[in-house]
């Protein structure tokens, strides 16, 4: 195992009661790089996104074969969850700030994880606004209530709340399929940004957003991924005639 | 400001194409000293820095290609990409021409010219000029100048009759010149396809600009049966 890729999973089988929806998914998810998984409804991605950091522990009826391995740890028999989910953390479809203020949203994480400074706190909250581009648009706001912001400012305040307790790995599950065009590439841009400080890992149903921002491209199809490449190569040339034909739209 | 990575990605494009063109003209402009002066080094790096442009050539051709399928270009952006790929192919189209020069300084390296060379390298600075004009439009966007450059195309095409009708009459007055003539032929006929080269460069620019493509030189074409006025 390198220290090249942060997340490699081996031989991955998910089951929801007797469906199987992940079959012997093998991938190195590399460091500081932008991998994204695009394929049609139903193909497994999200779920495969999942169960980078457990979040299907919770959906009854989920059985999980195959290792899942972080930093050389495996998640499911060698990592506290707590843990886990703090060092790879996830921004979903709708963003989903807590009811709060915007300084409280941030600041839940780090005090959860027992920072009670205020002078740390503020730290943390402005860095964690810059780096996801939003400290400009809020400065002067930051005790107002979260809901009042639009929803593009909504989705970057819940990629800081991601950034605020400092993970290695964010994931991202159709960050913006909920997000005007505008708030969509703004978004696009800070993936770019953030790929130098963490690892980034996107589901999306938009396969020009993956040609856009990723450096490695998986094509997951009925559970299985069909194609995992560089992002260049597999856009413009396919070794697969099925990921050829998703992306050219001549689906199905 | 959005799509900061995509600007990045045109800019260094950019940066490429003015790289590109740069090599370029100094290809022409090396292999045309090399031919007067008879100077083998010269046309030798000419001949050697080929490659470099046809691997740059190459690169620029992967980046737009990728920018293509990654990047959805559409307008200006698109065109910027598009331009690119047809200019390209010209400027390697302009050094595989200083090449085919250098080619033949190389041959003629040890024998003397039946004469000096006059007329040839005042032809070859006509054409020169307009590689150094098509790539100046090109990276300043700018139209009136690459009118120019299709303007001067007139010129260098009754340059190129003017000698191949004079060369021609050397050959029918002294009939042991007829290699060497033939040679200058060739270069005259390497001259003036570079003239349209960078008269397409002009064009494309044009096209960049305005999003319209014209044939903007005044004849693109010689009536192949005339040189001067005479018909051969």
């Amino acid at each position: 195992m390198t220290n090249d890729y942060t997340i490699i999973t081996r031989n991955l089988d998910l089951f929801y009661g007797d469906f199987q929806a992940l079959k012997s998914v093998s991938i190195e998810i590399p460091n500081r790089q932008v991998t994204a998984f695009i394929g049609p409804s139903g193909c497994g991605k999200s779920t495969f996104l999942k169960t980078l950091n457990r979040m299907n522990d919770l959906v009854s009826n989920v059985k999980i074969t195959g290792d899942v391995f972080f930093d050389g740890l495996n998640v499911y028999k060698e990592y506290d969850i707590v843990e886990l989910r703090k060092n790879i953390g996830m921004v979903f479809q709708k963003p989903n700030p807590f009811p709060m203020s915007i300084y409280d949203n941030i600041a839940y994480g780090p005090r959860i994880h027992g920072i009670k400074s205020k002078a740390k706190l503020d730290d943390i909250v402005e860095k964690s606004l810059r780096n996801s581009a939003l400290w400009e648009e809020v400065k002067d706001r930051l005790k107002q209530n979260a809901l009042g912001l639009s929803g593009g400012q909504q989705q970057r305040l819940c990629i800081a709340r991601v950034l605020a307790v400092e993970p290695e790995v964010v994931l991202m599950d159709e960050p913006t399929s909920a997000l005007d065009p505008i708030s969509t590439l703004k978004i696009e841009d800070l993936i770019e940004e953030l790929k130098k400080d963490y690892t980034i890992a996107i589901v999306t149903h938009n396969m020009q957003q993956a040609a856009r921002i990723s450096d490695m491209t998986a094509f997951f199809l009925h559970g299985e991924i069909i194609e995992f490449g560089n992002t260049n190569q597999l856009f413009s040339n396919p070794k697969d005639k099925k990921t050829e034909d998703y992306i050219t739209g001549r689906f199905g | 400001m959005v799509r900061n990575s995509f600007d990045k990605q045109l800019e260094h494009l950019q940066d490429l194409m003015i790289n590109m063109s740069g090599l370029v003209e100094e290809s022409i402009e090396n292999s045309i000293i090399a031919l007067k002066n008879q100077d083998l080094e010269l046309a030798k790096q000419v001949f050697e820095n080929d490659n470099v442009i046809d691997d740059l050539e190459n690169r620029i051709e992967k980046i737009c290609l990728n920018l293509i399928a990654r990047q959805q270009p559409l307008a200006k952006d698109l065109r910027t990409i598009s331009t690119s790929l047809k200019i390209i192919t010209d400027l390697e189209r302009i050094a595989d021409q200083a090449a085919d020069i250098s080619e033949i300084t190389i041959r003629m390296a040890g024998m003397k010219y039946f004469s000096e060379l006059i007329d040839i390298p005042v032809m070859a600075d006509l054409a020169k000029n307009m590689v150094k004009r098509a790539i100046e439009c090109y990276i300043k966007q700018d139209i009136n100048l690459a009118k120019t450059v299709c303007d001067s195309d007139d010129e260098v095409d009754d340059m190129f009759s003017k000698i191949v009708m004079e060369l021609i009459n050397v050959i029918k007055n002294s009939p042991e010149t007829t290699e060497q003539a033939t040679d200058f032929m060739f270069v005259v006929k390497y001259l003036e396809r570079i003239g349209d080269h960078a008269t397409n460069i002009a064009e494309w620019v044009v096209y960049n600009v305005t999003g319209s493509h014209e044939h903007l030189a005044r004849t693109n074409e010689h009536n192949p049966f005339e040189f001067g006025g005479q018909n051969v």
